[in-house]
């Protein structure tokens, strides 16, 4: 365009704008393009920014397979040289909570996948009420871990300077069917203690900045942003939960279940 | 698909007419429905499998449920089963290089002193 402008008589020029400007809205008339103020000018189509979405927040999760991956790694190690400790240590924690909050992150999780569905279909209220359901059962599990952790801290089963091993080199003392361990063994019962609350905790700073965001992203639902064909921050963001679901469904059988069998 | 698109659409640097793009497929809420009955009954099957005795087993079959899990919730909750090739491709990357990386270790660690493990 710029080249036709400049072999042309200035007088012309007036003319030339208005032959441009149709041109302008021919772009617009082709449709896709600016249907949506969130369409970027930078993507062909709709369906093209949303799967560079899709692919960019694809490549963020992996990430954060890695990040759990290497908590998985050394839970792996750690457990494979102090068995004994980490099969008594985990026969403390609380399988009825744990089994409980697996069925409340199932059930958060399912409703944000009904939420993604109810953006494409554009049912604006149905999104709001699935978003709003989301968070709740996202508060519920962090109440039922909040509950978890006030539990350890009163068995003295957090690390650090009031960890206790009484209840692993005596447990007939605190009415516990299972054989005493060494001192020296039953000190690295501590070590399961931290890598549960790294997992965990690190499982639950995700469920935290998760419920900030369904906060933003309901609030945005309720002005109506997402229910006219813009789908992508919810499906994104239900890409991020969903992944945080699965993080849970392996952290609940190897830290909770290890060795449950002996006491049944 | 590919044997579907014509020499014209193949040659689509932008991407702008290749079907892979506007196909866009919406799971509907009865799938959910049985991803989430399936996802309560493995929940409970994992619970009830680490309460018998298989030796060896108990920890392979909780993570082969867990797995299991995962890979539905993938599929269905992620949208995977209906995303374009690309990010199937990336996902089957992501999860290539993490099984990558945990065998390097892994052989680093137990070829380090041998039968000490």
């Amino acid at each position: 365009m710029a080249n036709t402008v400049a072999h042309t008589n200035p007088l012309d020029k007036v003319d030339h704008l208005e032959k441009l400007m149709p041109h302008e809205s021919n772009i617009n008339e082709e449709g896709e393009h600016v249907v949506l103020p969130q369409h970027r000018h930078h993507f062909e189509t709709q369906e093209q920014q949303r799967e560079a979405g899709s692919f960019g927040m694809w490549l963020f999760l992996l990430t954060e397979i890695m990040f759990f991956g290497g908590l998985f790694f050394a839970y792996l190690l750690y457990r494979n040289w102090y068995y004994p400790a980490f099969a008594v240590a985990s026969n403390q924690l609380n399988v009825p909570e744990g089994a409980a909050n697996t069925a409340i992150l199932i059930t958060s999780g399912f409703f944000m996948a009904l939420g993604v569905w109810a953006a494409e279909v554009r049912k604006k209220s149905l999104l709001v009420v699935m978003l709003i359901l989301t968070t709740l059962f996202g508060l519920a599990f962090l109440g039922v871990k909040a509950d978890e952790y006030h539990e350890k801290y009163e068995k003295h089963h957090i690390p650090g300077a009031n960890f206790s091993t009484a209840m692993f080199t005596n447990p007939a003392a605190y009415g516990i069917k299972e054989q005493p361990l060494a001192p020296d063994m039953a000190e690295h019962t501590q070590l399961f203690f931290f890598l549960y609350f790294a997992m965990t905790g690190m499982h639950a700073l995700h469920m935290v900045i998760g419920i900030v965001l369904l906060f933003w992203l309901t609030w945005r639902a309720h002005r109506g942003e997402f229910s006219s064909g813009y789908v992508a921050p919810i499906e994104n963001f239900g890409l991020y939960w969903h992944f945080v679901d699965i993080v849970w469904l392996f952290l609940f059988p190897l830290l909770y279940l290890i060795n449950r069998h002996p006491l049944h | 698909m590919a044997h579907e698109v014509s020499h014209d659409q193949a040659h689509d640097p932008l991407n702008v007419t290749n079907p892979e793009h506007s196909e866009h497929h919406i799971v509907s809420p009865i799938q959910y429905c049985m991803v989430f009955g399936t996802l309560l009954v493995g929940t409970a099957l994992t619970v009830v499998a680490a309460y018998i005795d298989m030796g060896v087993l108990n920890p392979v079959i909780a993570l082969g449920i867990a797995c299991f899990k995962a890979v539905i919730v993938i599929l269905f909750f992620m949208h995977v089963k209906y995303q374009s090739r690309l990010i199937k491709m990336t996902v089957g990357a992501g999860f290539f290089t993490f099984i990558v990386l945990i065998t390097m270790t892994l052989l680093d660690y137990v070829s380090r002193a041998w039968g000490m493990w």
